[in-house]
């Protein structure tokens, strides 16, 4: 991929499937191992729910932005959205055993899991979460490198 | 590859073979659709077999939670079998695995039903 790449994209669940695919696709060809691929693949589309969803809530004249940006030591992805921003005060442990069997609640936990580096900004004029994931071998970041 | 689920009758169980990703969207409103569907009928004993469940999401993840209270709600039981790894894994992270009745062979899972 080239450096950095970024979409703006509508408030769908094509979006979903689609900002899915992108990091599948850039992971791959920067190198990451296929369990990394999973794991970046299935934060990107976890953060991308959280911004269709409960961010911009389907709105039609919202929309959502997408980042891919690559460096030696990092992949980062920003994702974007224009909604009235969440309250990560509110957001309950899904991990506790009275919210273990709630049908919700698990997504920045996953994406938590996935990455190594999370970050949630919430603002009145929407939200962005940036999920950083390192560059472990020396293939990732699409370099041929030594030991 | 979307959700595909088909439904067969096994010793009075009803093993609902399950295929694709279960993502929010389609394949989270099959699988609610199709459990919703069994229990109207009166089919409470339930396996959802998973066997080529090749993606899940948190959505998909809260439809399993969701499929499995609903029955357990209505006097009924559900178990999971055959859990790919990634699923296996999901269950894990998120300490679903050990509130999940999970199986690994069919005929074992069908007759634990009480």
């Amino acid at each position: 991929m080239e450096q950095s790449l970024s979409y703006i994209l509508d408030s769908t669940l094509e979006t979903v499937d689609r900002a899915e695919e992108n990091a599948t696709r850039i992971a791959t060809e920067l190198g990451f191992a296929e369990d990394e691929v999973m794991q970046i693949s299935m934060a990107v589309r976890e953060g991308a729910v959280n911004a269709v969803l409960h961010g911009n809530a389907y709105a039609p004249d919202k929309k959502v932005t997408l980042a891919f940006e690559h460096t030696p030591e990092d992949l980062v992805i920003t994702i974007r959205d224009q909604g009235k921003g969440i309250d990560l005060g509110t957001i309950p442990n899904p991990l506790a055993p009275e919210n273990l069997l709630k049908t919700s609640g698990r997504g920045i936990f996953l994406m938590r899991s996935f990455m190594d580096v999370v970050e949630i900004r919430p603002s009145q004029t929407g939200t962005e979460i940036k999920l950083i994931k390192h560059v472990r071998g020396p293939s990732a970041g699409g370099k041929e490198g030594s030991q | 590859m979307s959700m595909k689920l088909s439904t067969r009758q096994v010793d009075g169980v009803t093993i609902v073979d399950c295929s694709g990703r279960i993502t929010l969207g389609e394949g989270s409103v099959m699988m609610r659709d199709t459990v919703r569907d069994l229990l109207a009928k009166g089919n409470k004993k339930i396996i959802l077999n998973l066997d080529e469940v090749n993606y899940i999401d948190s959505s998909g993840i809260g439809e399993l939670v969701s499929a499995f209270t609903t029955t357990k709600n209505q006097g009924g039981e559900l178990k999971l079998l055959h859990l790919t790894k990634k699923v296996h894994d999901l269950l894990q992270i998120t300490k679903l695995y050990t509130v999940f009745d999970v199986k690994e062979d069919e005929t074992a899972a069908v007759k634990a039903f009480k």
